[in-house]
């Protein structure tokens, strides 16, 4: 108590602390804040302009818009538009079937690869393989349907034909006819390997940052290599990997061409994994744009927005997983 | 109030230990009672035979040959950069860590040596427990769990693991502590009780040898005197082989004390003895020179 006694009475209240930039130090600041924010701009004005374009579409089809799965335009004799319903249902769980596929498939091919990446690759075999999943995220998409098309196709059809053989009775291995081709199955797999280069990286990156100090502490307690990436690195590393995961997620629903290319599309709502017919948002947009009218581009662009609106939820939510889980391992 | 107490004490004793100069080292020392090597039941203890060991093409220590018998306490002192620490993770492999590491010579566990070919290096740092310098509690686990995961992590089957518990936390001198808190997490603790909570995760797993690597040199003085009185009791039952840039904790806790040192090469170790001998008469005239503070 002696020692906290001469302590004056009166506490001033604390000062304002400020400084005087440098002129050229506000002017990089003005520079790098037009540089930052660009993105946000462009970002704003595509929402904004899906806005304006859809909004016509959005006030007629309220809710049913999304709810609803029905996609007509109907002419009269002189190619009029008589009558139109638009409806994204079909086409919106077309678009999370598929994402979800590709997220099941290709998460844990990704995190296999990025813990051997990490962990028992060395020299030069490390460096070929880093390059050549880097390379696989600048590969065309178009390329990748072409090949999913093609080659994987044959494979995965044979695949399918099993699942439903023996996981049959489960209602989305079920099929209402034996078409087994361009089904969301097919689609998922090749945009499973269209995510595989982003989650690689990121959970790579992930686990590259696992304290060294905890990885030996594992080690000096006589864990084996296994023991302590199941001890330390996943821990560590699991906000990572789900954030990692969702961003695949948000590319597997945001996917064009690969799906347009692979896919069966058909306007109609198909729980059935294996079965060759559905779509996703963006396949649909590529799929009418071409040669739709005013009104019906119009309802294209409204269906732009949803898409745009339900990438950003998927990222939201990644931020908000990767905040609850990745504290708990740092 | 309480707070202000702690910190007194914890002043007193740094002053304590700040008026210890050099030349009272070795009576310090001397008060130590002098343990008789293998009269307890820890194997024959560990020995090295002419270990070498580079990083890359870097020799870094050359030739050292020391003894450590079961139940004594070892320090290991020199400037930094002799090559002490690097010595200590050849004992339980850990030297291995770091890729380009490479090692010559023996290290013998009971008679045994630990790099022989075929050897599981897991069941070697089972045997060999490590303490670091930084403390190093998993933060995505509790406290219990944090003392239980190497039995975890080296997949060893307990059934009495309460027991375990407790007595790991008696022994690292933390019990009383956490004995209300076992379910928080290990980051909340404070460094000197993280520490402590580290060789109590170590003693789970029952070594035989406890290397601890200058483990006071991030913590208070109040923490430091609790660390040391862990490891004289602790040194009651295993071998303790401790590097340590504070010669007064050589002093007061090592039964022997081995001098490394290095002139720009590869560090080697100058001289080992008991440890009162080490402060009060060493033999080579390098020891002398560091331990009266005349260099390092």
């Amino acid at each position: 108590m002696t020692l906290l006694e001469n302590r004056s009475a009166e506490i001033p209240a604390p000062r304002e602390i400020t400084t005087k930039p440098r002129r050229s130090d506000q002017i990089f600041r003005a520079v790098v804040t037009i540089g930052g924010m660009t993105s946000l701009v462009i970002l704003g004005l595509i929402a904004l302009f899906l806005s304006l374009k859809g909004i016509s579409v959005l006030r007629v089809e309220k809710f049913t818009f999304i709810t609803e799965s029905k996609w007509e335009v109907l002419q009269d004799a002189e190619g009029k538009v008589a009558e139109s319903t638009f409806g994204l249902g079909a086409m919106l769980i077309g678009t999370f079937l598929s994402a979800f596929i590709a997220v099941i498939v290709g998460v844990p091919i990704a995190v296999l690869s990025a813990l051997y990446l990490t962990f028992y690759a060395r020299g030069p075999v490390k460096k070929l393989l880093i390059s050549l999943i880097d390379l696989m995220a600048a590969f065309p998409s178009l390329l990748f349907g072409f090949w999913g098309f093609i080659v994987l196709m044959g494979s995965a059809e044979y695949w399918a034909k099993l699942l439903n053989k023996y996981l049959g009775f489960i209602p989305i291995f079920d099929v209402p006819a034996p078409i087994f081709e361009r089904s969301p199955f097919i689609a998922g797999l090749v945009l499973a390997i269209m995510i595989i280069p982003i989650v690689t990286a990121i959970s790579r990156e992930i686990f590259d940052q696992t304290p060294l100090d905890r990885v030996q502490a594992a080690y000096a307690l006589g864990a084996s290599k296994l023991a302590m990436i199941r001890a330390v690195v996943i821990p560590y590393g699991r906000g990572g990997v789900v954030g990692g995961a969702m961003l695949g997620l948000g590319r597997a629903m945001g996917e064009t061409v690969a799906v347009y290319t692979v896919l069966n599309v058909v306007y109609q709502v198909n729980w059935q994994v294996l079965f060759g017919a559905g779509g996703n948002v963006a396949s649909l947009i590529l799929l009418k744009f071409g040669e739709a009218g005013p009104e019906e581009v119009n309802a294209l662009m409204a269906a732009g927005l949803v898409l745009f609106l339900l990438t950003l939820t998927v990222n939201a939510i990644s931020d908000v997983l990767i905040n609850k889980f990745g504290k708990k391992g740092r | 109030m309480t707070v202000t107490e702690s910190s007194n004490n914890d002043n007193n004793m740094e002053k304590k230990m700040q008026t210890t100069t050099p030349s009272s080292l070795a009576s310090v020392a001397g008060n130590r009672e002098q343990r008789v090597p293998g009269t307890n039941l820890l194997g024959t203890g560990l020995e090295t035979r002419g270990v070498h060991a580079w990083f890359g093409t870097k020799h870094v220590l050359s030739d050292v040959s020391l003894d450590f018998a079961a139940g004594t306490v070892t320090a290991l002192i020199g400037p930094s950069g002799c090559g002490k620490s690097t010595y200590l993770r050849t004992l339980n492999r850990m030297h291995e860590f770091i890729p380009t590491a490479a090692l010559a010579g023996e290290v013998l566990l009971d008679g045994q040596d630990i790099y022989a070919p075929g050897t599981d290096v897991t069941k070697i740092r089972l045997r060999v427990g490590m303490v670091f310098q930084k403390p190093n509690p998993f933060p995505s686990m509790t406290i219990g769990e944090n003392v239980l995961s190497g039995l975890k992590l080296a997949q060893i089957k307990k059934s009495n693991t309460d027991e375990l518990l407790e007595s790991c936390l008696q022994r690292a001198g933390l019990w009383n502590e956490v004995k209300d808190r076992l379910g928080e997490h290990g980051g909340a603790l404070s460094g000197g009780q993280q520490q402590r909570l580290c060789i109590a995760r170590a003693l789970a797993v029952e070594p035989q040898v406890l290397l601890m690597d200058e483990p006071c040199s991030a913590l208070d003085p109040g923490s430091t005197f609790r660390i040391e009185q862990t490891i004289s009791e602790l040194a009651k039952s295993m071998t303790i082989v401790i590097v340590t840039h504070n010669m007064q904790q050589a002093a007061r806790v090592a039964d022997y004390t081995a001098f490394f040192l290095s002139d720009g090469g590869p560090g080697v170790m100058v001289e080992t003895a008991p440890t009162s001998k080490i402060f009060s008469n060493p033999s080579d005239k390098r020891t002398e020179d560091y331990v009266t503070g005349r260099f390092g």
